[in-house]
């Protein structure tokens, strides 16, 4: 591997953001303009939303599940076994969910993006739409930007819902809790904040996933040795940023709500 | 018929006494992790002109295809495209440009997730022409190429000589006033090789479009200038007292500078060293 200067390194990291930024604002702008790829749209809302559809729910549902598990099991020291609903509602709703749900569709699909518009890229077929008139980021990443964003949405609400169901089989078949009253704690225990929290993070999830996936796919270079790099770093990336904003969020949201 | 697509009357003309040079380089350069590619390079392509580019590999033949259609933009110097400094485009502007230009890419870059029809159609779909018309249109431009029955397969399913031919008719269907084809014949058989090169003349002799040419094969480019295309036989036949095509000309590249740039008599009459070495 060549060695490479600090000056030359930080040159090519300034760049990346500054190409990444561009990228993404572009995406977003383009929305607002003709011609608008509304096809493209609903067919990456399909492969985004509904293909990630069986993932999110056992995700969800198992998490919820482990959940209510281990959570008993501390809680019923305190005598609290009661607010099992409490704890996986709350942490479902404002945080595993979003989190989790962005994790996975980051696994599935910032790598697809990655390797689909890669591949692209490196059989000219970029430049080939291009040389057609077409603009690629209007044609390939405005529609996985808005329907990453518009499906993740929706993935964390369900994914929110199964965890909490998850969560009441657990207590009501093997900690022998009652359902009524694991339903009532858990939507007790939420609050209009925690909802705002738990369905702001999707929306940055989203974009994160949607802009990183065709940020290393519209930069892959070097054949498919290359289209491989780009997928295993935007997962990486996109994983991280999540993670990250995650935390930037909630800090936020607890510094507006006061929960 | 095949002619039809070439005869077809053009929303928007080009009259060739409207039009100075379709293509001028003016003092273009162009460097690559600081290596130059292309320098200070210079030549023009008048309407309905086939200009021939030829040269070693690695001379710059494809950066120069690519500056000319706006996908790579100049360090220095000035492109214009029908009267248009592309240099000076916004990527907007020149998304409306490249629709009048019709780039065959050196390895196809045939969109793999689309079939045939889907590929030649791509920017009549674009353009919003209805579909029946696109239809029609691309089992023409199919038909030019002799690829009509291969409409519904994929890419995936074609050789490489079906790609390139497919590749011509993606960039023939929306009758562009100017073609680039980047190596048509790179990697191909011999008699595939002559099948494109046959192709290539008759959108030269048949609609007259302008267009710039990159081979690696020398007998490609003496071919193109020596033949001619018979529509009434559907072949390419010499041309009479073994004349010369006047509309193609050659430019010749060597290390990213113009070796030569002139017509068929010049290029065989050269007495520089290297050309005469690089074509015999």
């Amino acid at each position: 591997m060549p060695f490479v200067s600090p000056e030359d390194f930080a040159k090519q990291k300034v760049t990346a953001i500054q190409d990444y930024s561009i990228l993404s604002w572009q995406a977003i702008a383009n929305l607002f303009s003709r011609p608008r790829y509304w096809s493209d749209i609903f067919t990456q809302m399909d492969l985004i939303g509904v293909g990630s559809l069986p993932t999110i729910a056992l995700t969800g549902f198992f998490t919820g599940s482990v959940l209510a598990l281990q959570s008993a099991t501390s809680l019923k020291a305190f005598g609290a076994a009661s607010m099992t609903g409490n704890l996986v509602a709350l942490s479902m709703v404002k945080e595993l969910g979003p989190v989790l749900t962005g994790l996975m569709l980051a696994g599935r699909n910032a790598s697809g993006m990655a390797s689909e518009i890669g591949s692209m890229r490196v059989t000219e077929q970029i430049d080939a739409m291009r040389a057609l008139g077409t603009d690629p980021v209007r044609k390939l990443v405005t529609p996985r930007l808005y329907a990453t964003m518009f499906m993740l949405f929706f993935l964390t609400i369900m994914a929110d819902a199964v965890g909490i169901a998850g969560g009441a089989l657990i207590s009501v078949t093997m900690l022998g809790m009652n359902t009524s009253t694991y339903f009532h704690n858990s939507y007790r225990s939420l609050e209009y904040a925690d909802i705002v929290q738990g369905l702001t993070k999707p929306l940055f999830s989203a974009f994160i996933i949607a802009t990183v996936g065709c940020y290393f796919g519209m930069t892959t270079k070097g054949g498919t040795q290359g289209v491989g790099r780009s997928t295993t770093q935007a997962v990486v990336v996109s994983s991280v940023f999540i993670i990250i904003v995650d935390f930037i969020v909630s800090r936020a949201m607890i510094g507006i709500f006061g929960r | 018929m095949a002619e039809d697509l070439l005869t077809r009357d053009k929303p928007q003309p080009i009259q060739p006494e409207e039009h100075g040079p379709v293509v001028t380089f003016k003092d273009v350069s162009i460097a690559f992790d600081l290596k130059p590619v292309l320098e200070h390079l210079s030549f023009s392509v008048a309407y309905g002109e086939t200009r021939i580019i030829l040269g070693p590999a690695g001379g710059g033949k494809s950066v120069l295809m690519k500056l000319t259609d706006g996908l790579l933009r100049p360090d220095s110097g000035t492109i214009t495209v029908f009267g248009n400094d592309i240099t000076a485009m916004s990527e907007d502007e020149l998304f409306k440009l490249r629709r009048r230009i019709g780039m065959v890419f050196q390895e196809s870059a045939l969109f793999d997730s689309l079939s045939v029809e889907d590929n030649v159609a791509y920017r009549l779909h674009e353009e919003a022409v209805p579909e029946k018309e696109t239809h029609e249109r691309v089992f023409e431009a199919l038909k030019f190429v002799g690829l009509e029955q291969a409409i519904a397969k994929f890419p995936s399913e074609l050789s490489g000589g079906m790609r390139r031919r497919v590749s011509i008719a993606r960039a023939i269907v929306s009758e562009p006033d100017l073609i680039l084809y980047d190596s048509p014949t790179g990697g191909l058989d011999p008699i595939t090789s002559t099948t494109i090169i046959e192709l290539v003349m008759k959108q030269r002799d048949v609609s007259h479009t302008t267009s710039l040419l990159i081979t690696h094969r020398l007998q490609d480019a003496f071919t193109m200038a020596m033949n001619r295309f018979n529509p009434e036989t559907e072949k390419m036949e010499p041309l009479p007292g073994g004349g010369v095509d006047e509309s193609t000309k050659f430019l010749v590249l060597n290390e990213g500078k113009v070796v030569f740039d002139g017509d068929t008599h010049e290029l065989v009459s050269s007495t520089d060293p290297w050309l005469r070495q690089y074509l015999s």
